[in-house]
């Protein structure tokens, strides 16, 4: 009823499509949920820019992590922009544009924990949270097997259980665990624990914009868009906001 | 649907379905057992007693169950005390946090539904007791507790059910029940129902299950209550 309502609206004042864009709002400072329910970060402002880039109207829906890409098969969006690696197991279902970032991988735990993963064994036992569904809990299930693996709904949950100690480490994408969490004073006490790590077989090709397949167009659209953000410095102006380093990687 | 993908992973529905299990009947024991004490209470208006157990129903039915377990999951342990404390040892499982709440919320319903059928005893009863010569005692034990236990039967029987539906609420810190199983799935091949749909296959076989026994302990202990066929 909605779409219909949204369909008539569209037909009867602009023939510009507008896009349905699906993001977290739970992944600080990609995405995240500020106090008054307004959604700012990162993947937020990207999603803002690429819609201006492509000429659309977009809204923002936000969907937990759990049903993002239901949503997008259920047509609720048309395109996700939630820090969402391409890879391999997730092409089987749906198609990505072009990376619009790229960062390795590691685990944080206590400063003074002394575990060591690249040690044989070094994490067996050991509680590990990360966030169901995604590449972090692939790539703990390949790399340690001897781990015990606590899977939540979303990052922000994991990193509070590491905080009561629940858990001894939690895994994510290194940007997001220090600017969303060991960067802020909610972190202190808290670091990386062994070497930053990026296995291509499970983290794929970095963070793009997943789209229905088939939606080639769009897709194209968008990657070019992406590439286009890139050139006009609109890119930086915006990661600048966010980190000190440039995020698109190599 | 994938069908094919749940049957592949019956393992995880098993899991799950035990998991659901455990925790609701554990939960709905310990809640029994705080029930019993404290609905007498209510019903004596005892001192002291009779109020503190006001404030303990008040407070489990007046906030959703959900709400209780994230108070008593993420909450509590946000205390530097309370995770040193000797507590942190069961409270540091989310397994044991999520019996906690659910043994709680169960107990303050069913402390409700002894009351009731305590308040609601036939006065003859009690009169024929007293007739008969028993003492205070054996007037609670023999007749007063097992009448009222016969009589909220029907309503405990629904208590039993929603705490069946509502440990899926287990899910929600961590815990793979049920509903914890379906999402696992939903997350591993990105489906939008097939993990729900089983679940709720699942819960509703274990409701009916449940509902069918409760309908034949009705049917053995309320006899007495039926209208007598001609």
């Amino acid at each position: 009823m909605r779409n219909l309502i949204a369909a008539a609206f569209c037909l009867a004042t602009t023939p510009a499509f507008a896009l349905n864009v699906c993001v977290e709002g739970a992944y600080p400072p990609f995405s995240e949920t500020s106090a008054d329910g307004s959604l700012v970060g990162f993947d937020i402002d990207m999603a803002n820019a690429l819609c201006e880039q492509v000429g659309e109207t977009c809204t923002l829906v936000k969907v937990d992590w759990d049903g993002i890409i239901p949503a997008l098969l259920e047509k609720k969006c048309d395109a996700i922009v939630a820090s969402m690696s391409s890879t391999e197991e997730r092409k089987q279902v749906i198609d990505f544009t072009a990376k619009y970032y790229q960062v390795p991988n590691e685990f944080v735990g206590r400063a003074d924990s002394g575990i060591d993963p690249a040690a044989p064994g070094g994490l067996d036992g050991k509680v590990v949270g990360a966030q169901r569904g995604t590449i972090h809990q692939a790539y703990v299930e390949k790399h340690y097997p001897g781990v015990q693996l606590t899977l939540y709904g979303s990052q922000d949950e994991a990193i509070l259980d590491l905080t009561s100690g629940r858990i001894d480490l939690i895994v994510g994408d290194a940007i997001q665990l220090e600017e969303g969490f060991v960067n802020t004073p909610a972190g202190e006490g808290y670091a990386r624990v062994g070497e930053q790590f990026f296995d291509p077989e499970i983290h794929g090709e970095g963070a793009a914009v997943g789209v229905r397949k088939g939606d080639t167009e769009l897709r194209d659209k968008l990657s070019a868009a992406i590439l286009a953000l890139r050139e006009s410095g609109k890119y930086d102006e915006i990661q600048k906001k966010y980190f000190k380093i440039d995020i698109y990687g190599s | 649907m994938r069908v094919d993908l749940v049957l592949e992973n019956w393992r995880l529905f098993a899991a799950g379905t035990w998991m659901t299990l455990q925790l609701t009947f554990l939960a709905l024991l310990i809640g029994f057992v705080i029930a019993l004490p404290s609905g007498i209470a209510r019903s004596r208006k005892t001192p002291f007693w009779s109020q503190l157990v006001n404030a303990y129903v008040y407070l489990f039915r007046g906030t959703p169950l959900l709400v209780q377990t994230f108070l008593i999951y993420y909450g509590l342990s946000q205390f530097e005390w309370v995770r040193d404390s000797w507590a942190w040892t069961f409270l540091r499982s989310p397994w044991w946090c999520a019996l906690i709440a659910f043994a709680l919320n169960s107990g303050s319903y069913a402390t409700e539904i002894i009351r009731g059928a305590i308040e609601t005893t036939p006065r003859g009863e009690i009169e024929a007791a007293n007739a008969l010569g028993l003492s205070k005692r054996q007037v609670d034990f023999l007749v007063l507790i097992p009448s009222a236990m016969r009589r909220a039967l029907p309503q405990y029987g629904n208590e039993v059910v929603f705490m069946l539906h509502g440990s899926a609420i287990a899910s929600v810190i961590t815990l793979q029940d049920i509903l914890g199983a379906g999402r696992t799935l939903n997350a591993r091949y990105y489906l939008a129902y097939e993990g729900f749909l089983t679940a709720a296959a699942l819960y509703m076989v274990l409701t009916f299950v449940l509902v069918f026994l409760f309908r034949q302990l009705e049917g053995h202990y309320l006899k007495h209550l039926r209208p007598r066929s001609a």
